[in-house]
């Protein structure tokens, strides 16, 4: 969706704050809000792409004033409703009123760290092979999708170059709608920056973004 | 379910807690008391990423680059196998790739659409790194966000800006700076700043001149 988290290319802003780097949380509360979204998530109630929707698809307004675990904290309290672990009210006033949701899997302290190391990869089995090779100029589609999409704004109807085929990944696309992994080949796409922003930029400038087959043609 | 220590459901406590606070607080409260979440997991993941994984994992690997030309080799190959050889593996590194500066090409990552960013060598990301500041103009004037951090590079020198749009996870491999040549991989580490593995500063040694 073109919305207030598709940044590339927006004017405005200011300058970048870069006081305080060495701090992750500023403040108690967000360290929670951090842990709490990686111990729901730990569920498997949703995936990594519905949880990246439910924190981009706000008032654009709202996503660029908002702080970063505000917007983390939003997202959570709109999956815990979609997944039907928690309602409205128990949100609000931080009581139980409904009944636990039954087998949910709990992130015990003891496999953590397992969790963590682990990691999960996006990479399946392919069920055709790749349709672009490195070298292969391609163009990215003009398309403005109204749910998730990781082609940003900046890089759609654009002519460039396949810098490197990464694989068959999980298309956030589909997954993001609850429509399966729906694989897709990811390729890392090489685009000027004239062709990006204009003929003013430098020459030698170089934007590079991953992308999935859908978004390109040739 | 028996009420435990930290319900912090009552704003009358008379506690200067913030609103913020007060409303995460319920929030962690609901989910222990419908038996969603280990408290206890709470403080591990956050002192993991607090005490346990940071850039010095990142600065190691700079460090092997550096020094050992068959492993430099290898990363800019295949990231992911020669990161996760050292022991950093996980959440939000399954899928490395390794970018090298030269006096050409300067590599600058970003996540323009959210915040992604390679955990397991860097850490959690800064917070310059997710505001919409730096996330909006690294993409259209990335010399001028380097200026923010105090960084000029040489005129001829072509930027690369990486997005980081996929589960594909971004390390920049900045220049090893002069004089260093006879320096142990682990006092090179030493040199290796955060910013300089994403791309927004640039290394030398300390009362140099380079």
């Amino acid at each position: 969706m073109n919305s207030g988290h598709d940044l590339g290319g927006m004017m405005g802003f200011g300058p970048i704050d870069t006081s305080h780097q060495e701090i992750n949380f500023h403040e108690k509360w967000e360290e929670r809000v951090f842990a709490l979204t990686l111990a729901m998530g730990a569920t498997g109630n949703w995936n990594i792409d519905k949880s990246r929707h439910a924190r981009e698809n706000m008032h654009p307004g709202l996503y660029t004033t908002l702080s970063y675990y505000q917007i983390w904290l939003k997202g959570l309290e709109k999956l815990l409703l979609a997944a039907q672990l928690a309602t409205a009210k128990e949100i609000a006033d931080g009581y139980q009123h409904a009944s636990a949701k039954p087998d949910v899997k709990v992130l015990k302290n003891n496999k953590v760290l397992d969790m963590l190391m682990a990691g999960s990869s996006y990479e399946r089995e392919p069920l055709a092979s790749n349709r672009y090779a490195n070298g292969d100029t391609v163009k990215t589609r003009n398309m403005h999708p109204k749910t998730h999409t990781r082609i940003p704004r900046y890089a759609r109807g654009k002519v460039g170059v396949i810098e490197r085929v990464h694989g068959c990944h999980v298309f956030p696309d589909s997954n993001s709608k609850g429509q399966g992994e729906n694989p897709q080949w990811l390729y890392r796409v090489k685009f000027t920056a004239r062709e990006i922003w204009g003929d003013e930029h430098p020459a030698n400038d170089l934007i590079f973004v991953d992308l999935w087959e859908p978004y390109l043609e040739r | 379910m028996p009420k435990h220590s930290h319900d912090h459901r009552h704003h009358g406590e008379g506690s200067e807690l913030s609103e913020m606070e007060l409303r995460v607080r319920a929030l962690e409260s609901l989910l222990t008391e419908k038996g969603y979440v280990d408290p206890e997991a709470l403080d591990t993941l956050i002192d993991t990423y607090e005490n346990k994984i940071g850039p010095r994992n990142g600065a190691a690997v700079v460090a092997k680059a550096w020094s050992e030309p068959d492993y430099k080799k290898w990363l800019l190959e295949d990231g992911s196998s020669a990161i996760h050889s050292l022991g950093f593996t996980g959440r939000q590194g399954e899928h490395m790739i390794v970018v090298e500066n030269t006096p050409e090409t300067h590599n600058i990552v970003v996540c323009t659409l959210c915040s992604c960013y390679p955990w397991p060598v860097l850490g959690l990301p800064p917070t310059w790194y997710k505001s919409p500041q730096y996330r909006s103009r690294v993409m259209i004037d990335p010399r001028s966000v380097l200026k923010d951090f105090g960084v000029e590079l040489p005129k001829n020198t072509g930027v690369a800006v990486h997005d980081s749009t996929a589960e594909t996870r971004y390390l920049v491999l900045p220049m090893r700076p002069e004089g260093t040549e006879d320096w142990s991989a682990e006092k090179l580490a030493g040199l290796v700043t955060r910013n300089s593995m994403i791309g927004t500063d640039i290394l030398s040694i300390p009362g140099g001149n380079t």
